[in-house]
């Protein structure tokens, strides 16, 4: 019988599942993904997971019985490896053919390898899946040093973690400053400061070349120096996983392209989460995403439309990153802003920096301020006073009319 | 165990297993109860999985900490009651406890 196939078993795939359960759909769901995991969180796989604080069944976003309960066939550990549309049916690497009446695609994303002498070394990992972790972890029980390639969020997260854990550790950024395509100067510099507080050595504009070692790495080189490392982790970067779409001659430009009902250029087709090119009629432009959140409303959003339903997916994006005791919150992107507002006092870590555009408030970072990161989610698009903003005395909630 | 009744904001009554230790949140989640988000899966970062919690029980809850009150203290929706679900653990004391869902999260 044919149902609904949704290809995947991350965090879009397993909303999508549950939202068309909740949506009242009591027909076949088939989900199936490589992973030999049922769908889990990866937001803790560079934080808390990987410090040891949460234990693996807390990174499950559901109890594997939900899916057993709710007849969702969940399938791990298998690859769909291609779709036929004029058929409307998907193959897989372990021989099956199955039938859709709608197909879910939430493949995700993969980590930006690194292609560069000694790359392939035992003791270089990338960050992305909990199997990955687990290796990583195992490094780090008997590694006395770490070289992270790329001054992203995630390795900064594993910067705060492993040197929280006793371990000496590189950073290694390209770039002229840490989380450059992410946030602003004043931002980059506080955070370098942070990272630089608490012993870790960061090197900016500088390109990794090569790694060393006989039977696993022990140093990597850079242009001007070689530095030693038991374990690297490199973070350079993800890639959408659109090769499946591509084959199946769907539309594609850097991600799937959906339209704001997460549906493809094939009706019966539909995509979510890191793997789309999708248009946000808030920002007034495409974008592709790497959050949770964006996973999990394009997920409840592709579920109602599959069963028929007009949901329209239209919100602002936002993030958070944990780095030692500071939660940093953020909406929107701070590069569309042409002012930036500082509330609170950055040396108390303890503040917010507002982007305005024409005076309207287009971005927040907030450090350690979830009342900052609230109000922005209220206030965007919205005209404020940048200096009753600037002001601590001057209550937030006055600045919502 | 009479366990977790929640309840929708349009009177759907939902009467689940508590699980100690696991979170109201969770437990919502695992049950398929509608109206909670939980989009940053309970790390306190999104405020999407906010509820009221019946008064008969405001004294058995772990105290509320500045950053779930900071979360919570824009929310149009709030009330004197209002807690993120992600921040109670169930557990025997609260056996049998009423949980409302609000309409929207925000
Ligand atoms: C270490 C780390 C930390 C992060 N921290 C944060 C954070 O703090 N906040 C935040 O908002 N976001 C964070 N993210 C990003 C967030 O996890 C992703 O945006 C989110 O997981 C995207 O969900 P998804 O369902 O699109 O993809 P995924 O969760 O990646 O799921 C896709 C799944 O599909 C599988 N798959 C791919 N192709 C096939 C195929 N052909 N057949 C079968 N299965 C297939 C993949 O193996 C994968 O299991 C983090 C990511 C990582 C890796
Ligand atoms: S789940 Fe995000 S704050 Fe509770």
């Amino acid at each position: 019988m044919s149902g609904i196939i949704i290809i995947g078993a991350g965090q879009a795939a397993g909303q999508a599942a549950a939202s068309l359960r909740q949506e009242g759909y009591e027909g076949t769901i088939t989900l199936i993904g490589d992973e030999s995991f049922a769908p889990y969180q990866r937001p803790p796989l560079s934080k808390q997971y990987l410090s040891g604080e949460l234990s693996i069944d807390r990174v499950y976003i559901r109890p594997a019985k939900f899916y057993e309960d709710r007849n969702i066939d969940l399938q791990s550990g298998v690859r769909v490896t291609s779709i036929d549309r004029q058929n409307k049916t998907i193959s897989t690497d372990n021989g099956q053919t199955l039938a859709y009446q709608k197909l879910l695609i939430c493949t995700g994303s993969r980590p930006r390898e690194l292609n560069i002498p000694g790359s392939d070394l035992p003791g270089i990992h990338y960050l992305r899946r909990l199997d990955d972790v687990d290796r990583i972890r195992d490094d780090m029980a008997s590694a006395n040093s770490i070289c992270i390639i790329g001054g992203g969020y995630i390795g900064l997260e594993v910067a705060a973690v492993a040197v929280t854990a006793g371990l000496s550790v590189n950073i290694l950024e390209m770039e002229s400053r840490i989380l450059q395509r992410v946030t602003n100067e004043q931002m980059s510099a506080f955070y370098h400061r942070l990272h630089t507080d608490r012993g870790v050595n960061i090197h900016t504009s500088t390109a990794c070349t090569g790694f060393k070692g006989d039977a696993r790495v022990n140093s990597v080189l850079c242009q001007d120096q070689t530095i030693a490392a038991d374990m690297v982790i490199v973070g350079i970067g993800i890639l959408p996983n659109i090769e499946l779409a591509q084959q199946a001659g769907l539309e594609c430009d850097n991600g799937i392209l959906v339209d704001d009902h997460c549906r493809t250029s094939d009706p019966d087709i539909f995509s979510a989460g890191d793997c789309t090119n999708h248009p946000n009629p808030i920002l007034g432009r495409r974008l592709r995403l790497e959050s949770v959140p964006n996973a999990m409303e394009q997920a409840r959003t592709s579920a109602a439309n599959m069963l028929g339903g007009d949901k329209t997916y239209a919100a602002v994006p936002w993030f958070w990153s944990d780095q030692y005791e500071l939660k940093l919150q953020m909406v929107g992107f701070s590069s569309d802003g042409d002012t930036a507002v500082l509330r609170g006092d950055p040396e108390a870590l303890q503040f917010a920096t507002f982007y305005l555009k024409d005076g309207k408030v287009v971005a927040v970072d907030a450090v350690n301020s979830p009342k900052e990161f609230m109000v922005a989610k209220r206030l965007y698009g919205m005209q404020v006073n940048a200096d009753s903003l600037a002001d601590s005395a001057i209550d937030l909630k006055s600045l919502i009319s | 165990m009479a366990g977790v009744k929640f309840i929708e904001h349009n009177g759907t009554e939902h009467n689940v297993d508590g699980i100690i230790g696991e979170s109201l949140m969770n437990i919502a989640l695992a049950n398929l109860v509608p109206g909670i988000d939980a989009d940053c899966g309970g790390e306190c970062s999104c405020a999407t999985c906010h509820v009221l919690v019946d008064d008969a029980w405001a004294g058995k809850l772990p105290e509320i900490t500045e950053s779930e009150s900071s979360m919570l203290d824009l929310n149009p929706d709030r009330e004197v009651n209002s807690r993120l679900s992600c921040q109670i653990p169930f557990s025997e004391e609260l056996d049998g406890i009423t949980i409302q869902l609000p309409e929207f999260q925000y």
